[in-house]
């Protein structure tokens, strides 16, 4: 053999026309042809995708609902689910109370006030309740029990209101629109502390205001409602969330619930300006009226008159309707169908270690760093290739799960607590975004620990295990708290469709789509992790010898 | 033009308690091959990887083209270099290793393509570099360290495993290259490997130079003045060549070793004294002996704890 250099051009001479692509961009593409070109990260990626979408579609409450409607035809699925009530904000929305109402027509306000809030709820010590077995009910108020007064755009569920309220334990609030809440005096109501609550009127504004003596008002809230008529129903009302016991089980966590009720006493009730011949009508909105059977409210009516005293129950909530139990409905969110991302993450995190780990094990790393003396344009360029491919994988696996689940969920019954099309972006591309972070995360653990499974088991332990741990309820709640607020996993946060109202007790479990961070915070940790993950493999990359 | 040389100037890098490099200087220059050798564990692929800024030195530099490696924008245009032909990823193709490290230098594909062909690899570039022998993957190396057409050639033991037409190709090769005016820098732990191929010799032991000569001076001084005498009266002729100056050592039953006379000297002396000889004969020593001679007390005298730190040198 012998040696052909005839072809050879002169050395030194720069080769292959001008120096395009000179600079990261040429780097981009030599880790991105280093990638592409060893087929198990590929398909580790491709495993990635099929996991979420599979998981998304196939894993996530896939139970069919069944029903048969005041002895018609068995039912399932879609045609089970009653009219669902949506808000002023377009959100999926609990409105049934016990009502008492007359009309008011342009500006003016209502006046009342509350001597005494009381309740009742299922007694769940024994175990479940069988619905229409006329459930044992014992007193006590829920936290959320309330009782006040309303300006409601009609009696349609779901229309525009405002309301002043006592609560059980919450003190007095002004709500209005269903998902805004004021917080007024605290302290509970009794005879011997009774609360005044006023709302005045004037066009679309509504203000709250409450009182202990009638003298001194003070104001809680002031409420835009846009577009309300010219005549609303203004009155009283009482309603009381469904009662839930839940108990967090390793493994998991289990919910008791049965219905509630509350019963709100109003006296010095006054409207101005007065209706001339104004009649008091009681209505239970949304079959909110008293709970039916033994121990139930007065002759099941919403409510009771004596000379001006006025004694209202009601059963339901005015609020937005959120994941987990105590809804009423069953219940899906858009991340529902984002569950399998935890699978997806571990795929991610082992393709995205081992693209930097394998140049270590193979010695690799010196043709790479000899080939590019700037190792900390090395790092960067990996962690973007590797970041983008992972980001692209997620966005295509999102899509395609919230595509094909949702619509699949919903046919089975479900009820899809809708959210704006901006949140639903937010959470598709977040979900893309985390498994992005991620693996920048994962790739810059591969530079800092050379081995494959030190990488990945670090990877996987920060990223993954937090999420399980506290979903599953294997560590305390307390405990799992933290770690959710404190490890990589923190970032999934910018799946919660559903903000976390305070003014409705919710279940508070990543698997319920609830993270102690909001959306924007917890993805802000993951980048905090990312960041820090990336500085110090730039620190020892450079500092080390290769 | 600007020669590209490699310069090393009194590197020292300590790895734990070995000392890998003990003030290592020596320069190569353009249009020739230089040979880097010496026993293992004296210090060559460590002084490779600190010219190609991978290791860096405790004190000391090494510049390439006047320059540290780690300035150069796209250092493959300058320096090629093979440090360990099993660097690869094993499911890659060897077209996609050599594309990548293509796209590094802002490379076109097509250049690709003319170093496959330099190296011989057209039948086999898409193939899992996994599969290949060792031969082919230093085929492979030498086809990366090509690719941007370097002035400046560096190879580290780019003989080990290569079948004997393999070595053939690489001698010629490496003889090409010089030839064509690149400075070329081939390291090897055999003499003999390079005894046809190197101009001129760098020696090395136990961290830094012992010889750097041309061949030709280094067997010169090697052979020294030694000469072989074949006699059947060896006292005769030792009372000879001792009175004029020499020193005489008995090799065998008729053969003596003289040095201190050139051979012409002893033969006018031999024949003047009537002094039969059946043969006097200049002794000219090999490359290797010249090699084994300097080397010798770098390797005697290895200190405990090289061997750790040469298996670690390879093994990476």
């Amino acid at each position: 053999m012998t040696t052909q250099t005839t072809a050879q051009p002169q050395p030194g001479a720069t080769t292959g026309g001008s120096p395009r692509g000179t600079g990261f961009g040429g780097l981009l593409r030599a880790e991105w042809t280093k990638f592409r070109s060893v087929r198990g990260w590929v398909i580790g990626m491709i495993l990635a995708a099929l996991l979420m979408v599979f998981i998304g579609v196939f894993a996530a409450a896939n139970s069919n609902i069944g029903c048969q409607i005041n002895g018609g035809p068995p039912k399932s699925g879609k045609a089970c689910v009653p009219p669902i009530p949506h808000g002023p904000g377009g959100e999926v929305v609990n409105d049934s109370f016990s009502f008492v109402h007359q009309p008011l027509t342009g500006n003016g306000s209502i006046t009342a006030r509350v001597t005494s809030l009381t309740g009742e709820h299922a007694d769940l010590t024994g175990g479940p309740v069988q619905v229409g077995n006329g459930p044992g009910m014992v007193p006590g108020l829920g936290p959320w029990s309330k009782a006040g007064i309303i300006v409601k755009q009609s009696t349609k569920p779901g229309s525009a209101y405002a309301a002043m309220m006592v609560t059980g334990s919450n003190g007095v609030r002004m709500q209005y629109n269903y998902t805004q809440d004021a917080a007024g005096m605290p302290g509970k109501v009794s005879a011997a502390h009774p609360r005044l609550l006023r709302l005045t009127r004037s066009g679309d504004t509504i203000t709250g205001l409450d009182s202990a003596d009638g003298v001194h008002w003070t104001r809680v809230g002031t409420a835009q409602l846009t577009g309300l008529p010219a005549t609303v129903q203004v009155g009283m009302f009482a309603t009381s969330p469904g009662y839930v016991v839940t108990q967090n089980s390793f493994g998991g966590s289990s919910n008791q619930g049965g219905p509630s009720q509350a019963t709100g006493v109003f006296d010095h009730v006054s409207l101005t300006p007065a209706a001339a011949g104004g009649t008091w009508t009681g209505t239970g909105i949304g079959g909110g009226g008293p709970v039916a059977g033994p121990g139930g409210g007065p002759s099941g009516r919403p409510f009771t008159r004596a000379g001006g005293t006025f004694t209202v129950t009601g059963s339901g909530d005015i609020a937005p309707v959120t994941p987990g139990p105590g809804s009423g409905y069953p219940t899906v969110t858009v991340e529902q169908s984002l569950a399998g991302a935890f699978l997806g993450l571990i795929a991610i995190v082992v393709v995205a270690a081992m693209f930097f780990t394998v140049e270590y094990r193979r010695g690799l790393i010196r043709t790479t760093l000899a080939a590019t003396p700037r190792r900390g344009a090395v790092l960067a360029a990996k962690a973007v290739v590797i970041g983008a491919v992972a980001f692209v994988t997620g966005l295509v696996a999102s899509a395609l799960s919230v595509a094909v689940g949702v619509p699949k969920e919903e046919n089975q019954g479900q009820v899809l607590l809708t959210v704006p099309a901006l949140t639903e972006v937010r959470v598709i591309v977040g979900t893309a975004a985390v498994l992005a972070l991620a693996a920048v995360f994962a790739v810059a653990l591969g530079a800092v620990l050379r081995r494959s499974a030190a990488a990945i088991t670090v990877a996987v332990v920060t990223v993954v295990l937090p999420f399980l741990l506290a979903g599953l309820n294997i560590v305390p709640s307390g405990v799992g708290t933290w770690l959710l607020r404190l490890t990589p996993t923190a970032g999934l946060a910018i799946q919660q469709s559903i903000p976390r109202y305070p003014q409705v007790t919710s279940v508070l479990s990543p698997v319920r789509g609830y993270y102690p961070l909001s959306p924007y915070a917890g993805f802000a940790v993951l980048c905090l992790w990312a960041a820090a993950a990336l500085g110090l493999a730039f620190v020892l990359l450079r500092r080390r010898d290769a | 033009m600007m020669h590209a040389t490699i310069e090393v100037t009194g590197l020292r890098k300590r790895f734990g308690p070995t000392l890998a490099l003990d003030g290592m200087s020596f320069a190569v220059q353009p249009g020739q091959v230089t040979g880097f050798v010496g026993p293992n564990g004296a210090g060559k692929s460590t002084t490779m990887r600190v010219i190609l800024g991978l290791d860096a030195p405790d004190e000391g530099q090494a510049l390439v083209n006047g320059q540290a490696y780690g300035s150069l924008r796209h250092p493959m245009r300058v320096i090629g270099s093979l440090l360990d032909a099993g660097a690869l990823q094993p499911s890659r193709s060897a077209r996609n290793h050599l594309l990548w490290l293509a796209r590094s230098q802002g490379l076109k594909a097509e250049r690709v393509n003319e170093v496959i062909a330099q190296a011989g690899l057209q039948g086999v570039a898409r193939r899992r570099a996994g599969g290949y022998s060792l031969g082919m993957r230093q085929r492979l190396g030498i086809a990366g360290a090509m690719l941007g057409n370097p002035a400046a050639i560096m190879l580290d033991e780019p003989f080990n495993g290569m079948d004997p037409e393999g070595i053939v190709w690489m001698r010629g090769f490496l003889r090409g290259l010089a030839a064509e005016g690149r400075a070329v820098l081939v390291s090897s732990h055999l003499m003999s490997e390079l005894q046809d191929t190197a101009d001129h010799l760098v020696v090395v032991g136990r961290g830094r130079v012992i010889a750097d000569t041309t061949v030709a001076s280094l067997l010169a001084a090697a052979s020294g003045d030694l000469v072989t005498l074949r006699t059947s009266v060896p006292a005769e002729a030792t009372t000879v060549l001792e009175d004029a100056g020499a020193t005489v050592a008995v090799t065998g039953a008729d053969a003596l070793m003289i040095s201190g006379l050139p051979a012409e000297r002893v033969v006018a002396l031999l024949s003047g004294s009537a002094v039969p000889f059946s043969e006097v004969s200049a002794h000219r020593a090999t490359l290797e002996q010249a090699y084994m001679e300097l080397t010798r007390d770098a390797v005697e005298f290895r200190p405990a704890g090289f061997d750790a730190a040469e298996a670690e040198e390879v093994g990476r």
